[in-house]
């Protein structure tokens, strides 16, 4: 009986998205009375020993190069294995793209039920109750998870990052690793620029902007705020902005702490993708648009006005003026 | 080649979305069905654009579903593809019992490619991909944005955490695919006529394990309601994003 936590690295790295996964472990350790152990595949530059101060005891890691790559069909093959030789029976995971991948294929793997998109701490009153996201953010459902092993993939910005003290034991485990048969023959990674699904404050703009040449007042709030930027389907579709850059319904789902909402109307799909940010401000010249009706703050007036004011008053704050 | 798409049923992106008995199943009246957008969008237009360059590929389509898939399958025919396989059934809420339906299909089919969109918009698992591709033992390649066939070998860019990387795979391959694989298109009236007279073939399902249940679904918490602050104050705005909620 333990929790084993796939804490995923990029670059010898842990990510965001891997800490939320560790914390969540912990926590979730500790409600079902054992212990959390964490999984680390491929080679890292971190110290391993600290990530027990996010509440692991042991770190399992699999130093592997060939596990640098991400192969679901490996990975999966080794987390297997490993969840097998610690005797684990819940697994958590990040349900980002390298999460969402390998959890679907464990779950036939290990004949585990799986919980994807899961948003909060399991219900073990009467049995194992997971809420995930169903409806694109629109609603949730409550999952049971009705085989002896579990797996749990977390969504991103779902679960609060808690680091306290303490170290964990580092365990080398030896793992033969099978050559998959994926070849990665180039990669071209987003840099300088915080990934939108892990961006803890977004700035997205709409049709109300006008043209892709106004954006710069956007990105100085965005700036400021220390926020990713984000657009509407239709600002995509005119190709204003990059289409990885597009929240919503059939782009990408986010939930930010803060989502400012600019010149967007704020139609059905759209709120699909951001109404589970925590706090929501629109600002729109229309006072009828219907995203108001989901926001905490609003502002009904000119994006143009509005924006740089805004933006004075935020840079006053952290004192950057 | 041999391509099998997957596509499911799932309501309009519009759909209000409401529950009723008890929160415990999802109210499908006076809801309008449509193809799983990144089954069509994507996935499929994509297979139709690969049997368009090459007239030799066989193009199938499988639903999991009961009899009220059968317009959005016809739909889907009058896009594009040569047949359509519905399994029977109207157990959907679990995707491995969904997934174990499409891999019995797959095996007798011998298909080069597996096509997925990325997820579904109701149940949003992003599951079936990797199920089905484990269940028969392929490689599977997640959210992919371009799709390029060379020979036996498929070269596909997808998403990775913070970027893309170009992957190259021998076929057969299990690929769930998302903007960018493709354009919508919709449907001309020669397909749409063709449709009607494609296959359709209906099967039973398998004998197959169910892992998870669906206890109830939970609508958000209705918003408080908005405070208006008005334009010339945005010190104030700042003030109540700092102070009261927290969040710079």
């Amino acid at each position: 009986m333990s929790v084993l936590i796939l804490a995923d690295q990029t670059e010898g790295h842990f990510k965001k998205t891997a800490l939320e996964a560790l914390s969540y472990g912990a926590k979730l350790a500790e409600q079902l009375n054992t212990t959390a152990e964490a999984l680390v595949l491929g080679t890292v530059n971190e110290d391993l020993a600290s990530l027990g101060k996010y509440g692991v005891k042991k770190v399992h890691h699999a130093a592997n190069e060939a596990l640098n790559i991400v192969d679901a069909q490996v990975y999966t093959k080794v987390i297997a294995e490993a969840v097998n030789a610690t005797g684990a029976n819940v697994v958590v995971l990040s349900h980002n793209n390298t999460g969402r991948a390998i959890a679907a294929r464990l779950s036939v793997r290990l004949k585990a039920a799986l919980a994807p998109a899961a948003v909060s701490l399991p219900d073990t009153s009467d049995g194992f109750v997971v809420k995930k996201v169903v409806f694109s953010g629109k609603a949730s459902a409550n999952v049971s998870l009705n085989t002896d092993i579990k797996i749990i993939s977390l969504n991103q910005n779902a679960f609060k990052i808690a680091a306290g003290e303490g170290t964990a034991e580092v365990v080398s485990l030896n793992i033969s690793v099978e050559p998959g048969k994926i070849k990665v023959t180039a990669t071209d990674k987003v840099t300088g620029e915080i990934p939108l699904t892990e961006a803890t404050r977004v700035v997205s703009g709409g049709r109300g902007l006008k043209g892709p040449e106004n954006w710069g007042i956007l990105e100085d709030l965005a700036k400021a705020l220390d926020a990713a930027t984000a657009c509407s389907r239709p600002v995509a579709d005119s190709n204003w902005r990059p289409h990885h850059e597009h929240v919503g319904q059939t782009g990408i789902a986010i939930a930010p702490n803060l989502y400012v909402a600019v010149g967007i109307s704020g139609a059905i799909q759209h709120l699909a993708g951001v109404n589970r940010s925590k706090v929501i401000v629109v600002i729109n010249k229309d006072a009828e648009a219907p995203f108001f009706k989901a926001a905490d703050y609003g502002v009904v007036g000119d994006i143009f006005e509005v924006l740089p004011k805004l933006t004075e008053e935020v840079k006053k704050l952290k004192g950057i003026v | 080649m041999k391509i099998l798409v997957c596509i499911s049923k799932t309501p309009d992106t519009t759909a209000k979305i409401a529950f009723k008995n008890g929160n415990t199943q999802f109210e499908e009246n006076g809801v309008q069905w449509i193809i799983n957008p990144y089954d069509e969008w994507y996935a499929l237009i994509r297979a139709i654009e690969l049997k368009e360059k090459d007239a030799s590929t066989v193009l199938h389509l499988i639903n999991v579903g009961g009899a009220e898939s059968d317009p959005i399958i016809r739909k889907a025919l009058a896009l594009g593809g040569d047949e359509a396989i519905r399994v029977n059934t109207t157990n959907l809420s679990d995707s491995f019992y969904v997934a174990s339906q499409i891999a019995e299909a797959a095996k007798s089919g011998a298909y080069d490619l597996i096509f997925t969109g990325k997820e579904t918009i109701d149940y949003n698992g992003s599951s079936i991909g990797g199920m089905v591709a484990e269940l028969l033992d392929l490689p599977y390649v997640s959210l992919a944005t371009k799709f390029e066939l060379n020979g036996t070998t498929a070269t596909i860019t997808r998403e990775i955490e913070g970027g893309e990387e170009v992957n190259e795979v021998p076929l057969p391959v299990v690929v769930s695919c998302q903007k960018g694989v493709a354009e919508a298109r919709i449907p001309n009236m020669r397909g749409i006529m063709s449709a009607r007279t494609k296959p359709l073939k209906v099967v039973e399902p398998v004998a197959a394990d169910t892992l998870t249940s669906i206890k109830s679904f939970e609508l958000p918490p209705p918003k408080a309601g908005v405070k208006i602050i008005s334009t010339d104050n945005m010190a104030e705005l700042v003030r109540l994003l700092h102070e009261e909620a927290k969040v710079i």
